[in-house]
Order: structure tokens, then sequence, then C-alpha cells
């Protein structure tokens, strides 16, 4: 802990004039650092949802002076750069360590604003999402009382996701800080890599994980260690996929609710039961194809693309997504912000994101991925994938670009699902024959 | 005589490697339900980001059929760190040197 804060400081006090700091860091302890000096120096950190240079250029305009961190100094889509200090300096040659300073505790004010996580809004701008120290903090705190991880033991948490994102952020960041557990800098990749990873932690030890990686784990043959608890979200898991989760992990398995604007919401162990607990103070109201969420921890009453069933007064089941919603891996987006991404590219004249027909394709992964009919006479697919990319995170890429002379728009100018899936499909054929 | 020893082993080694190369082509295709023939993908173009346009997703897939396949557990930390898909050669390459089926 003096290492920490004495690395907490030092960078606190090398930042120049900025008042937001975008933390790029990929390594877990940097960016805790970082987000720890940004929070004691009174500066908001910048979490994006994605590295999409359209995205960076945006938080730009958000916040002008903002210096980016990163582990390493790149260019940086136009943004002030700077880099994790490479150099370890030890605590004890911290001159405050005379002092018994560098092992005073900073306080901080439970409404002071911790960081803004950013989530694709359908006007085709990043919205912003205001996240206040205390609610966090109290949210963290509540999701480790109920994942029994309040005892004197001190646990090794290990996450193979980004603490950008608002998941990683709660379980894999502030939980083992407002817990006093031990976070890992890695954030291994592939199997053998997490395995291994895994190993090396003293137990007791946890797994952050989601149902794509958990899906490879078991999928890869690696022999998998004996684990203490795997926390999963993203996407429900389908029960018979978490019994043997738990099975060959020889843990239990607990499962997270939430979306980057509420944090996490709800918990269920889904071994035991489908049915999710909401966190204290939380109320969700079902309206049709969406539901409400307010209260708690919430810092604002939210709208959640999912249809949801109250089965008592904290507790629900989840039916399924909004047809708008887009969640691949774990990233979301919605069709409305994917459109206006493609129907801003020089050459498109009309182009329309949709779910494609769910094909049996055996992948170990259970990716499905989003389409696209565009017309763009004078754009190949190539060009205009180099465009989208500049524009949208990799993973919403359409798998198939399908390009058309014209969309099937009926009399008020709305694209009916089926109609484009037809389109699609006889533009494939056309094209094989 | 053993200069064409030589030489009839590296024809045969190439051999096996652009086989090789065409059979990995061929997973990767049918793998990530690719919209492409495999052999479209040509053998130094890049398979991440631009080129082929894979994404980390599509490595995990990979990552998983050829483990199948061929035996071989990728790990980031290996030698070839970042350049195992840097192509299909050297994906094929990297399998040729670590398979164990």
């Amino acid at each position: 802990m003096p290492q920490f804060l004495s690395d907490v400081r030092r960078l606190a006090h090398s930042f120049p004039q900025c008042t937001h700091v975008l933390n790029a860091c990929t390594d877990r302890y940097h960016f805790t650092v970082g987000l720890a000096a940004a929070l004691i120096s009174g500066r908001a950190s910048l979490l994006p949802s994605s590295q999409a240079p359209e995205m960076m250029r945006q938080l730009g305009a958000f916040a002008p002076e903002v210096i980016c961190l990163a582990d390493e100094a790149e260019p940086s889509h136009g943004l002030r750069c700077m880099a994790y200090p490479s150099e370890r300096i030890d605590a004890t040659s911290d001159d405050a360590c005379s002092t018994g300073a560098a092992s005073r505790m900073p306080l901080i004010d439970e409404a002071q604003l911790l960081a803004y996580l950013f989530t694709s809004g359908s006007t085709g701008t990043p919205l912003p999402y205001r996240k206040s120290f205390g609610r966090l903090i109290a949210c963290v705190r509540e999701q480790a009382r109920r994942l029994d991880l309040r005892g004197a033991q001190r646990w090794a948490i290990l996450a193979t996701v980004p603490p950008q994102h608002m998941y990683g952020l709660e379980a894999s960041v502030l939980l083992p800080l407002a817990s006093g557990h031990a976070l890992c800098a890695e954030r291994p990749f592939y199997p053998a890599d997490v395995t291994a990873a895994l190993e090396r932690l003293p137990r007791p030890r946890a797994l952050i994980s989601t149902p794509v990686h958990l899906r490879a784990l078991l999928a890869s043959g690696v022999a998998l260690p004996p684990l203490d608890l795997v926390l999963c979200s993203t996407a429900p898991l389908p029960q018979q996929l978490a019994a043997e989760i738990e099975r060959r992990f020889d843990a239990r398995l607990h499962e997270i609710y939430g979306s980057t604007e509420t944090g996490q919401i709800a918990m269920r162990r889904p071994t035991q039961t489908a049915e999710w607990r909401l966190y204290p103070g939380v109320s969700l109201e079902p309206e049709g194809e969406v539901s409400w969420a307010s209260g708690g921890h919430i810092e604002q009453p939210t709208c959640l693309q999912d249809v949801l069933e109250m089965t008592g007064m904290d507790s629900f089941l989840l039916h399924g997504r909004a047809t708008d919603l887009v969640n691949i891996a774990g990233r979301r987006s919605s069709l409305a912000y994917l459109n206006h991404q493609l129907n801003s590219i020089p050459g498109v004249e009309d182009g329309a994101f949709f779910h494609p027909e769910e094909s049996p394709s055996g992948s170990h992964t259970g990716i499905e991925r989003v389409a696209a009919c565009v017309v763009a006479p004078s754009l190949d697919a190539a060009r205009l994938l180099v465009a989208l990319r500049e524009r949208i995170d990799a993973v919403f890429l359409p798998r198939p670009l399908v390009f058309v002379a014209q969309l099937p728009r009926n009399g008020t100018g709305k694209l009916p699902l089926s109609s484009l899936r037809s389109l699609a499909a006889r533009a494939k054929s056309t094209a094989t024959t | 005589m053993s200069d064409q020893v030589a030489s009839v082993r590296q024809l045969a080694s190439a051999a096996d490697a652009d086989s090789l190369t065409a059979e990995v082509a061929r997973l990767i295709v049918q793998a990530l339900n690719l919209e492409i023939a495999p052999a479209e993908i040509a053998p130094d173009q890049p398979l991440y980001g631009e080129g082929l346009g894979l994404d980390s997703i599509d490595i995990l897939e990979i990552a998983l059929v050829v483990s199948k396949q061929y035996g071989v557990q990728l790990r980031a930390d290996s030698e070839e760190n970042g350049r195992i898909f840097g192509s299909l050669r050297q994906l094929a390459g990297y399998i040729t040197a670590h398979r164990t089926k």
C-alpha cells in the first residue's frame, strides 16, 4: 500500500495542466495508479468505450485540455499524450515516508467525480455518464458483501476484461481497492495464458471474466486450475454452461447485471436460480421493450434496453434484449448509433445495420456478428471498412457487408427486418452463382 | 547425389508448408464463417486489423480451432509474440514448429 500511495502521489504531481485524464492504460496497476492520481488531484478520468479514432477525437472535443495517459507514449489522435513513468521508484526513498505522510490515506469526498464513462448515443456522439466516487464505492462494497469478499482473507483477483469498461472498473479495480484485495496488473488473453496466470496466484483467488472468455477456457483443452470464485458479466449465461463452469473450476459462479449508465445493479448465482436480485435501493419499472432503473447508487433514472419481468420487490427475470441493442462480446452499441456512423461516410447514400438470421455456426465463442446492407456505388468493401474502422469499434464491423442498389424501405421510410434479411440472402446467392 | 536429396527435401517441405497454409486458411474461413474462399487469403496479408480484418474475438476462435486440430496452445509471450497472426504464412509456420498432432 505505501508503494501504491507513493506511486499515486508521484504521478499526480507529474500531470501537466489539465482537468481531465483520459486513462488508456492496459496494465491494470498503471490504470489504477492513474485513476487514483487523477482523483486525489481533483481531476476527472475519461474512460472511453472504444479507442476508435473518431471516439478519441470526440473526447478531445469534450475536454480540450485532456491529457491521455497510456502505458507507453504513442501518437494519439491529436490529443496530448503522456506515458506512465517507466522508472519504478521505491516508496522507501519517498521523502514523505520519513514524515509518515506516505501512509496517510487520502480522504475523498463522496460527491467528488471519479470519472466519466461514455456510451454510443443514437446521434453518433458519445454520451458522458458521471460517476461519483461515493456511489461507486457503495456499490462495490455491496458487491463484495454479496460475493463474500469482506472477510479477513486477502484475495487475489485476475480479470480478462479491460479496466476502462464499467464492469472491469468495478470488479477488477474498485472492488479490490475498496475491500483490501490484490488486483493483477496483467490482462491475459489466450486460454493458456489465463490458466498460467491463475495458477501463479495464491488462494483464495477469483477470476473476473465474460461468457466469451469462459467458453473459450472450457473449450481450449487446457487444464483449468481450481479457483475460489468466478464472476461473469456482459451477457447472461445459459444454465448448462454455468453448471459446467462451476464444475470445471470447482468454484461458485456469480453473475452481474448492469450497464455503463447504471453500473452493476443486480446479481445472481445462475446454478441456483434464474432470478436476479437488485442492489439496495434500486428499483426497476418495465415498460414494454425497455425498463427504467433508478434509485440506490444509480446517478440518474436510466432506460435499459432489456425486457425484464419483476418477480418480487427486488428480484426479476431477464427475458431478452430490445431489438435496437447490439451486444458483441460485452461491447454494447445500438443499431441507431451504427447506422449514424455508416451514413456519415462520404460515398454512402443509404445504409443499415441489422441482426442477421441466427445461423448454427458451431462457434466456440458463441459470438453473433451484426450485418449491414449499403448503397454506395462509388465505394468498394475495402474502402468502406477502412472508413468504418475510423468510426466504430472493430467488433461491430459488419459480417456480412452487402452492397445493394437500393434499401427496401417501405412507404414510411422504415426498413422491415425481414426485408433486409431477404435482400442480404438474395445478394449472397447472386454473388456465389 | 546429396545435393539432389537436399533439394528434393526442400521442395517437399515447401510443398508441405503450402498445403498446411491452405489447410489453415480453410480452417479460418470455416471457423469464422467468413464470406470469402480460403484461396482468397493472401499468404502474407495481415490477419489482424487491416488486411483480412479479424478482431480479437476471431483470434480467440482461431486459437481454439488450432489447439483442437494441431494440439498447439497459443501464448502471448511466446517468441513470435505479435507476429503469429501477422500473416497466414506466419501462423502456419508457428503451427509447424509447435504442433503435437
